[in-house]
């Protein structure tokens, strides 16, 4: 018998109304995010991504759809959805009324737990905040604020964790941290939906991807066949010359860089053979494998608005 | 969730707003104290020698009820409503958006919030005050059913101005173009009994006026208007009230999109 998916996205969809008419924001997505899975959600901004978790964490209403966590529903079962959601919210926001302390204790106490204090120095201890715990809000760094945001979401425990762009604008070592730490409790049961612009980092951690574009799913399968699926090759080299036209299309220019992707050998060899027909000279010529940046960006050029 | 699980969301809502307001009580609670007694000294030093209220209550005495019961509506309708929308221009209100908690609990703690709030000015504006005129508590019920019931009234009213209002300026516009001109035109600083017919009407079309007369009524047994016809407008204008924030909440009014 198949398990209850951690999180299930059906028909999902969110038309805002605007001065311009309605925006069509997402557009029947639908797909599961099995127990214990690391889920990476991808796309540009103006996607959906935000939509989407709002709509997961109870923020927003589907204009129509249903959204389960656990298998239930976040609007007619929201108390026991919420309970085992922890969303890390996207903006960096506090309550500048309190310490780290009591603010945990009362989102803690949100959710009916009390006397909640060796979780929390858990929390404080592998979030690098042990020493800022009677610190109020207001004192920390932009980084720690962030740091603070993942404690209050995992406060009550909670089965699945969201995290909406967690590593925008922090400096390396909290990326390292945080990273550390979620990967450590996905290995402990813990579902994880992420959402993020670090393609090199959703590449590392997420097991499964969806792409979003326009509030469409465009892609979605294991990270691994994403990457084996699509063009597996990468030219990479710098070209003072303009480039020739028939390979304008499978190409990245930045500045003097060139990228070209490349399915097997034989592509590899036909784009060389342009190169020299056009009297082209490459300079630092690097043949590699494609990341996950070129499949994103191959995807979001080849599909459909 | 637990029915105690329940219980203890909502009682950690109501103790995070009370603490809110208490880590700020210089401004929460100290300056609308100072702001009562000004009141008191200005007014009364003007009128006490000339006005005497119910036949031969002195204008001062008159006046310290007004003041207590203007303060705890005030003091509750700036609590829940500041809170909310602080959090929501902030954008702290998602640490709340995302429990479990329920609509009823949310309005239990907002309105329980400022009750608590309203009750504490008040008791500090009496306390303050009552040294400066001859002074009774003849039925202590009424005083304390009228001030809880105003003051949720007005913590209900903030909840609605809070959730509606989407900046600071249209609470403001909320406190000082609604609330501010009928807390002072409820009687507060006259006996409605001493008005013209035609402005005396008018007063009675104001639910604040029977707040304030029915809780005066607890301290000289006398007052404008019977205590039971005012407990009849302020508690249906309470129910009026409270099942439209109720609705509002539920729907996510304004919260969630």
């Amino acid at each position: 018998m198949p398990s209850t998916p951690a999180i299930s996205f059906k028909n999902v969809a969110k038309t805002f109304s605007s001065a311009r008419g309605a925006v069509k924001a997402l557009d029947d997505v639908s797909f599961d995010i099995e127990p214990g899975e690391f889920f990476g959600l991808l796309g540009p901004n103006g996607a959906g991504k935000t939509t989407l978790i709002s709509i997961l964490a109870g923020l927003a209403r589907a204009s129509s759809g249903q959204v389960l966590v656990h298998g239930h529903d976040v609007v007619t079962d929201y108390a026991a959805a919420r309970r085992a959601l922890g969303i890390v919210p996207q903006e960096l926001v506090f309550d500048p009324f309190f310490s780290v302390r009591e603010a945990l204790r009362i989102q803690g106490g949100y959710f009916g737990i009390r006397h909640n204090d060796a979780w929390i120095d858990e929390l404080l201890a592998n979030l690098g905040l042990a020493d800022k715990a009677d610190a109020n809000m207001r004192q920390l760094s932009g980084g720690m604020k962030r740091r603070v945001l993942v404690a209050q979401a995992l406060v009550h425990k909670p089965p699945v964790i969201v995290l909406d762009e967690p590593t925008a604008g922090v400096d390396v070592e909290l990326r390292q941290t945080l990273w550390q730490f979620v990967a450590r409790l996905n290995k402990e049961g813990h579902t994880v939906l992420l959402t993020t612009h670090y393609l090199e980092e959703a590449e590392a951690l997420c097991s499964r991807l969806a792409m979003l574009k326009q509030g469409k799913v465009v892609a979605l399968d294991r990270t691994s066949a994403l990457l084996a699926g699509t063009a597996s090759t990468m030219l990479r080299f710098k070209m003072d010359a303009k480039l020739p036209a028939s390979l304008a299309a499978q190409s990245r220019v930045t500045g003097r860089i060139v990228q070209i992707t490349a399915h097997d050998a034989v592509e590899v060899e036909a784009v060389l053979a342009t190169l020299r027909n056009a009297g082209c000279v490459p300079e630092d010529l690097e043949i590699g494998r494609a990341d996950l940046e070129d499949v994103f960006l191959e995807i979001m050029q080849g599909a459909h608005a | 969730m637990t029915g105690i699980a329940v219980l203890a969301g909502a009682r950690t809502l109501l103790y995070k707003e009370v603490l809110r307001f208490w880590k700020v009580s210089f401004q929460t609670v100290a300056a609308p104290v100072l702001t009562a007694i000004l009141y008191l000294l200005i007014f009364g030093h003007v009128l006490e020698e000339h006005v005497k209220v119910y036949g031969a209550v002195g204008y001062t005495s008159f006046l310290i009820p007004g003041l207590v019961m203007m303060s705890v509506l005030q003091n509750a309708f700036a609590n829940s409503s500041s809170s909310l929308i602080q959090s929501k221009i902030t954008g702290n209100l998602v640490f709340v958006l995302v429990t479990p908690l329920s609509h009823w609990a949310w309005f239990v703690a907002y309105v329980g919030a400022s009750i608590v709030r309203g009750v504490v000015v008040g008791f500090g504006v009496f306390i303050v005050t009552v040294w400066f005129a001859p002074f009774q508590v003849a039925q202590p019920g009424w005083v304390l059913l009228f001030g809880v019931m105003g003051a949720a009234m007005m913590g209900a009213l903030g909840l609605i101005a809070g959730l509606w209002a989407e900046k600071f300026d249209q609470i403001a516009a909320f406190q000082n173009f609604i609330i501010m001109p009928m807390t002072f035109l409820s009687g507060v600083f006259y006996s409605v009994g001493s008005l013209p017919p035609f402005w005396k009407a008018v007063s009675h079309l104001n639910p604040f006026f029977y707040m304030i007369d029915g809780f005066r009524h607890g301290f000289f047994g006398v007052s404008d208007v019977s205590p039971w016809t005012g407990l009849v407008v302020v508690g249906t204008s309470l129910a009026v009230v409270c099942a439209l924030c109720l609705h509002l909440l539920k729907t996510g009014y304004k919260i969630r999109h």
